[in-house]
């Protein structure tokens, strides 16, 4: 099938990932995995048979989430899993790896209160933390 | 446009993409868009230890607004070349 080079300026690329598994990093830090359905030129994307996989360290756990239309604007990136490739990486219950994510939340909200403690006192504010596009919170 | 065909130029080189969440990614460059969205192939991620999803991926398409830089191999850009066409570029825009 070879459509014409302008036909979808924004993600021709991901025409041959159709059909295929990816796995899809969104800027709020999710990971997302499910075969790649359909396409358009800013690259939203819907996703057949998602599953949200977080990561903790050498763990994973996976959340069967079903279909996903993707804003293209969240998009990080899209890579195709090869199944063939060994990772090393653990998979646990849900339950586990809620608990595993928790703790890390938690640690992380610790050093970030002191953080934001110490930088208050020289009077500098953070605003947005979980944005990708803004490079530094403060 | 003067990146876009830049880029162009470099498809099949090997180039270095950093993302703005930190991450960098070694690979091949398969294709590239008038968004600069780039298709990296055979990618190798510079720390995979804080970026375990990457690990069974091989090649990824990356959205050109979270780029933060990408290196390339000094000795495959021809900078001279750059630095006419940037200037072309210019005298194009104030014409218009």
């Amino acid at each position: 099938m070879e459509l014409p080079d302008p036909y979808l300026p924004g993600a021709i690329s991901l025409l041959e990932q159709i059909d295929k598994k990816l796995m899809v990093m969104l800027r709020d830090g999710k990971t997302l995995i499910g075969y790649l359905r359909t396409i358009d030129q800013f690259a939203n994307l819907v996703l057949h048979e998602t599953l949200e996989r977080i990561h903790v360290d050498k763990f994973y756990g996976d959340i069967p989430r079903g279909i996903f239309l993707i804003r293209g604007e969240n998009v990080v990136l899209a890579g195709e899993v090869d199944e063939t490739r060994q990772t090393g990486l653990i998979q646990v219950s849900l339950e586990e790896i809620l608990r595993m994510q928790r703790e890390k939340t938690e640690q992380k909200e610790r050093y970030q209160q002191t953080k934001h403690r110490i930088l208050q006192g020289s009077g500098r504010l953070p605003s947005n933390k979980n944005d990708l596009l803004i490079d530094d919170a403060y | 446009m003067l990146f876009f065909s830049f880029f162009k130029s470099l498809v099949g080189k090997d180039v270095v993409v950093e993302l703005k969440n930190d991450l960098s990614i070694m690979g091949t460059l398969h294709s590239v868009d008038q968004y600069l969205n780039m298709k990296l192939s055979e990618i190798t991620v510079a720390d995979p230890e804080r970026h375990p999803h990457m690990l069974s991926v091989k090649n990824c398409f990356i959205r050109g607004s979270v780029i933060r830089y990408v290196q390339l191999p000094a000795d495959q850009v021809d900078t001279q070349l750059l630095q006419e066409a940037s200037r072309k570029e210019i005298l194009q825009s104030r014409q218009k």
